[in-house]
């Protein structure tokens, strides 16, 4: 039912639209590298490794007739962010873009910020479907006109053509960030946004691009006594004062602006603490948190670490209300994934619309749907042998160890090259997008 | 099983520690551990310590300077340049001098994106 925004095992997933080249091929530059629905859920972003954005928007949905499912089509494609050499520190900037953060929108126009590890752009889109016609001194293709032809005098009038998208970079801001950006989030207060890398967060004007506040800084004086940096970095839905940031070392700081300029000193301190003798050469690294959400009511918070899913509430600093395990089955092949890399990925997680469901992502194009309010949990796949139109997704079991049954897979045979690192969650219906390497699927609500 | 435990008893720190997962089998991440060790002996003991953050930190050096370029080039004047590093074009470091051929092409994407087609 649209609008509900619930989810879960209520709900039967259908396979929608599925973007991208279906060749085995990838291309390093067509790896989708962020993904993100604007705040109305009609306009859907996604950044690549080559530095390009492209942008769908939804159909508008054909009352007359329900079972048309509105589609998200291309709407516009640019390329937000080039490769860089920084000369001076022998520093190459790659044009990957690594967050994309919708603004709400004001006006006619969309906007929208992209950033890649060192420069974030404000992009303005926006559309033209009348143009002017019947200039004095022009041809209707540009030239001039010969003046001694001119006789009559003509009011030029709008005439309307065919719609044309346009974007537009309208702020460029650079020059902050010694080390590499992971997160960008637009304030409440729609005039400022926070950009966090390793080891700083910075908060910025829209409109001022030579200034940036430094908020947060955890660099030591002594390099050699590093010890965590920050993974992720967001502003309260609401409070314009409060934002959080997390760590390699799996806590999560709660700041307020109002207590000072710089927030050093958190405000809250979140971390679960840690079963002594559960301790291992792993346990940092996979405790590490790739992401954190606040969620919609700003309430709760979610957090992403290797193997699992924290829900915690701003009022609880001690432990988690809620943590669900993404892929506990892993817990037994950690030596292969230290050796292989992937104890390193970085997996994203989202919201639905009314905070009851998160979804994640993870390996063998498989992602999770955890149901907070029934307690329930599914495993989906993005798969091109699911993609007939309204085919309902069966979920997925990952068999540990023993007898593997007959639908299950196991352990040993998923595929750790097709991680599913990007989600997003439509803010108000049931539609999701899951982002493969490089394709792109819309997933919907089995609409009866 | 059994063949687990010979090879393992030629470390013997790790015997113990093998032996307790194996009989108990509860803590599957110590047993991961143990493999680890077993394999690089000398990993180092503060995982998520300074090397492996630095590492991070360090992501995307590229090792070009151009001083060491240009003082190479006045040398070889009257000799011709070295030839282009074989196929390991991301390791220009130490003694070979690295010249602009040898870093990879760095050309934007001109190619629109294919979720767009």
């Amino acid at each position: 039912m649209a609008g509900a925004g619930g989810g879960g095992n209520d709900v039967q997933w259908c396979f929608s639209q599925v973007k991208g080249a279906i060749d085995d091929d990838v291309a390093e530059a067509d790896i989708i590298s962020t993904v993100e629905f604007n705040h109305s859920g009609e306009l859907l972003a996604t950044g690549d490794k080559g530095g390009r954005v492209v942008i769908f928007q939804q159909e508008t949905e054909n009352k007359s007739q329900p079972q048309c499912r509105s589609e998200y089509n291309v709407y516009s494609t640019f390329q937000s962010h080039e490769p860089e050499f920084d000369y001076l520190k022998s520093l190459e900037i790659e044009e990957k873009i690594n967050k994309i953060r919708w603004l709400p929108q004001k006006n006619a126009a969309q906007f929208l910020l992209s950033t890649n590890d060192k420069t974030i752009k404000l992009w303005k889109i926006s559309e033209r479907d009348k143009r002017p016609e019947g200039y004095n001194l022009k041809e209707e293709d540009g030239r001039y006109r010969d003046a001694a032809t001119i006789t009559t005098l003509r009011v030029p009038v709008f005439r309307p053509m065919d719609l044309m998208v346009e974007a537009s970079p309208r702020r460029v801001f650079a020059n902050a960030h010694t080390y590499h950006i992971n997160s960008i989030s637009v304030n409440s207060d729609n005039e400022t946004y926070l950009s966090a890398d390793d080891l700083r967060v910075n908060l910025w004007h829209l409109e001022i691009t030579d200034r940036s506040f430094n908020i947060v800084d955890i660099k030591p004086a002594n390099m050699e006594e590093l010890t965590e940096v920050i993974t992720a970095a967001e502003f309260h839905p609401h409070q314009c004062n409060t934002f959080v940031y997390s760590s390699s070392k799996g806590t999560i700081r709660l700041c307020d602006m109002r207590a000072s300029a710089l927030c050093d000193k958190h405000s809250k301190l979140f971390e679960e603490p840690e079963d002594p003798s559960n301790r291992s050469f792993f346990s940092e690294i996979i405790s590490s948190i790739s992401d954190v959400k606040f969620s919609h009511n700003g309430r709760y918070m979610m957090t992403r670490d290797y193997l699992s899913v924290k829900i915690w509430d701003l009022n609880m600093e001690n432990r988690p209300v809620e943590t669900y395990q993404v892929h506990e089955y892993l817990r037994s092949k950690l030596c292969s994934l230290y050796e292989n890399d992937c104890i390193f990925d970085k997996f994203e997680c989202c919201w639905n619309g009314n905070d009851s469901v998160v979804m994640t992502g993870s390996y063998n194009n498989f992602f999770r749907m955890l149901d907070r309010s029934q307690r329930r949990d599914v495993t989906l796949e993005a798969s091109r042998e699911s993609c007939k139109p309204r085919q309902v997704l069966k979920p997925r079991r990952v068999c540990a160890g023993g007898k593997r049954k007959k639908d299950e897979i196991s352990v040993d045979s998923l595929d750790f090259n097709k991680k599913i690192l990007h989600t997003a969650w439509h803010p108000q219906e049931n539609i999701i997008a899951v982002a493969t390497t490089n394709n792109l699927y819309i997933f919907q609500e089995k609409v009866n | 099983m059994s063949s687990d435990n010979q090879d393992t008893e030629t470390h013997s720190e790790q015997m113990d520690e093998t032996q307790e997962s194996q009989d108990t089998n509860s803590n599957p991440v110590r047993t991961e551990e143990a493999k680890l060790k077993a394999k690089y002996p000398n990993l180092g003991q503060k995982p998520g310590g300074s090397d492996f953050l630095m590492k991070r930190l360090q992501k995307g050096q590229k090792y070009f300077d151009s001083g060491d370029y240009n003082m190479a080039k006045a040398k070889m004047k009257n000799k011709q340049l070295p030839a282009a590093a074989g196929p390991d074009k991301n390791i220009v470091t130490g003694d070979h001098i690295p010249t602009p051929q040898d870093l990879p092409q760095r050309k934007s994407s001109l190619v629109t994106s294919k979720l767009a087609g």
